[in-house]
């Protein structure tokens, strides 16, 4: 019975994590980009739920379209103005940069918002199912509904709509893409924006779930990393599979293990699976 | 203007004072630029060990804190048993370099961004790992040494040259990589690893070469610093800005060639000082627009650009900004900087 109970939170948690990584997986994929400032982004998307709630008295789920609509139009502008340069540079280059931007986003928010953690407490309370000794916490149930529904979104968007079509396309073959009449540049821009987007709206419903502080952004990143490897890069239903394999992996690996480790156990699953897979276990070229 | 850099006997002579400059600092300086001086050549160590894998190879690697912290934590536990110092800073470089070698076997096949996160979460494991093992490494309360029984100067002078002597073995090893035939096949795997195959490389080999020579003087220095600050905590020793600052340095200077880690990280020492140590505040992000500023306009560091030309290309930019200053200060500086640069162009 304990087991099941994990499996089931480990389901609830992986849930959330597909929603970190997806807007994570699309930058890697599209871009060839290792966007470091992603963790910074959700945080961000949670500091505005955040005060939202507590000033203004908006849902942090219905705040999710506003969130998510600010840093698109933050993400545009980086992309635009500022990566756009350096597309097509050696890893390096571009991770250094990402990097530098994030150290300035991260310590603004540190001048901003103090290192103080602060959750989001929902009030009634959302409390919690019981279905027989299963408890189920219905705040970690609509959240991850909610993120499995805009992962979803983003899945149609991708699959449906003339600029998704544009986007998979310059994964693809950026050239040939280019030669079809497509405004490469501006489908990066447009790209790292829905990226934004996607941890904009993630950080809304991180913040009902965990505390959250500037200090945390690392730990976001890291997973969404693990996420993308673990399902590999490219496709949808991989970043699902392995949002929820990692969360699996983190839930079973705490009650075997502690909770000290729980990251290294990640990590080294993480590892051996680049050995003998790279392209984790759903990875294609194509992002669908 | 960049005859300074340039040409060669020119190049040598200033790459022969800044190094003197190095070994006679001591008699000139006072404890506090003492300490500046030890910091700066811990950096120069770690961006010219950075350089051997990332310069040389061009390979991203981030796992710099985690040799760093490595190396820290056995140098410190390795005194704390009674091994004289020095012999545990050597022990630490061994043990480091070992452990370079089995990681490298196994992360060196990998690629672009995956070797880079892969060698970053190294140094996680690492601190996780350490985190945990509270009797041995004091966990998260950190680990204490016993004072050193040296006067303040006396001491100070100690580790300015402790660390000397390991970013010198550092340079000394980057000056016969850059002549030997390993130089000469790390700087082919750079260019084009498949073709390197092709011409009969053994990259594996070439690869777990470089990757092992970026981590004995990191382990080295880590072993150093413990004993220089008497203290280290996981967070400190593996500190992710401990893996990013040796590459902005190196960057900074010019990676893949012999001297640019050691501008760049005296450049960096001085921006550290001078600019950002009086905004505590806004530190990281002040380093953050350091690093954007580098990539976008000297993305080759400065020994492989010609300066003149990045003043050309921003010249409208330079101009606008120019013009705009003497509204502010009451001189025309843009006439003055326009002098400037047409003196420099009749001499060269």
């Amino acid at each position: 019975m304990l087991s099941l109970q994990i499996l089931i939170n480990g389901i609830l948690l992986g849930g959330l994590y597909s929603c970190i990584a997806v807007g994570f997986s699309l930058v890697w994929g599209v871009l060839n980009i290792i966007n470091i400032l992603h963790g910074s982004m959700i945080v961000l998307g949670a500091y505005a739920a955040f005060f939202a709630y507590s000033q203004l008295g908006i849902h942090p789920f219905a705040f999710i379209p506003i969130a998510g609509l600010s840093l698109f139009i933050l993400g545009y502008g980086l992309q635009a103005k500022i990566i756009n340069r350096v597309m097509g540079a050696p890893v390096l280059i571009t991770l250094t940069l990402t990097f530098g931007l994030n150290l300035i986003l991260d310590n603004m928010m540190m001048v901003a918002f103090k290192a103080d953690y602060r959750k989001i407490i929902l009030d009634p309370p959302l409390g919690l199912l019981e279905l027989g000794s299963l408890l189920i916490p219905i705040d970690r149930l609509y959240a991850m509904v909610l993120a499995l529904g805009l992962v979803g979104c983003l899945y149609a968007i991708l699959r449906a709509t003339q600029i998704g079509r544009a986007i998979v396309a310059v994964r693809m073959d950026r050239d040939a893409a280019a030669l079809m009449g497509v405004k490469v540049k501006q489908i990066y821009a447009v790209t790292f924006a829905t990226g934004a987007f996607m941890a904009g709206a993630a950080g809304c419903l991180m913040s009902v779930i965990f505390p959250i502080s500037p200090l945390t952004s690392n730990a976001f990143l890291g997973k969404a990393f693990v996420v993308c490897v673990l399902g590999g890069l490219g496709s949808m239903p991989g970043v699902i599979l392995g949002g929820i394999l990692l969360g699996l992996l983190e839930s079973f690996g705490t009650l075997w293990l502690g909770p000290d480790f729980s990251t290294t156990i990640a990590f080294v699953v993480l590892l051996t699976l680049l050995m003998f897979r790279p392209t984790g276990l759903l990875g294609k070229r194509g992002f669908e | 203007m960049n005859a300074l850099f340039c040409s060669k006997p020119a190049h040598i002579v200033v790459a022969v004072l800044f190094l003197l400059a190095f070994l006679f600092f001591p008699w000139v300086a006072n404890n506090y630029l003492l300490r500046i001086g030890t910091t700066m050549l811990m950096y120069s160590a770690l961006a010219l060990s950075w350089n051997f894998i990332g310069g040389f190879a061009g390979y991203p690697s981030f796992a710099t804190a985690a040799f760093f912290g490595l190396g820290a934590y056995v140098g410190g536990i390795l005194q704390n048993k009674g091994i004289p110092a020095p012999l545990a800073w050597l022990l630490a470089g061994l043990l480091v370099t070992i452990f370079a070698v089995v990681i490298g076997r196994i992360i060196l096949h990998l690629k672009g961004h995956y070797f880079a996160i892969a060698s970053l979460v190294i140094g996680d494991v690492l601190r996780e790992i350490i985190n945990g093992m509270t009797s041995l490494t004091g966990g998260g309360m950190g680990l204490n040494l016993a004072a050193q029984k040296m006067g303040v100067t006396e001491q100070a002078q100690f580790f300015y040259f402790s660390m000397l002597t390991v970013a010198g073995l550092a340079l000394v090893t980057t000056v016969l990589l850059d002549r030997s035939r390993l130089g000469f096949g790390l700087r082919c795997i750079e260019q084009n690893e498949d073709a390197a195959v092709r011409i009969g490389i053994n990259t594996d080999r070439f690869k777990t070469a470089a990757f092992m020579l970026s981590s004995t003087f990191v382990g080295m220095a880590g072993a150093v610093y413990v004993s220089w600050t008497g203290y280290i905590d996981p967070g400190e020793a593996f500190e992710v800005l401990i893996s990013v600052k040796p590459i902005v340095m190196t960057l900074l200077g010019g990676a893949g060639t012999i001297l640019g880690p050691v501008y760049g990280a005296f450049l960096f020492l001085l921006l550290e000082e001078t600019v950002w140590r009086n905004f505590l505040n806004i530190h990281s992000g002040i380093l953050g627009l350091l690093v954007v500023l580098l990539i976008l306009f000297l993305p080759r560091g400065i020994l492989n650009t010609n300066l003149w030309s990045v003043v050309e290309a921003h010249a409208r930019v330079l101009r606008t900004y120019f013009r705009l200053l003497p509204r502010f200060q009451g001189i025309n500086l843009w006439a003055w900087v326009v002098r400037i640069i047409r003196n420099i162009r009749h001499q060269s």
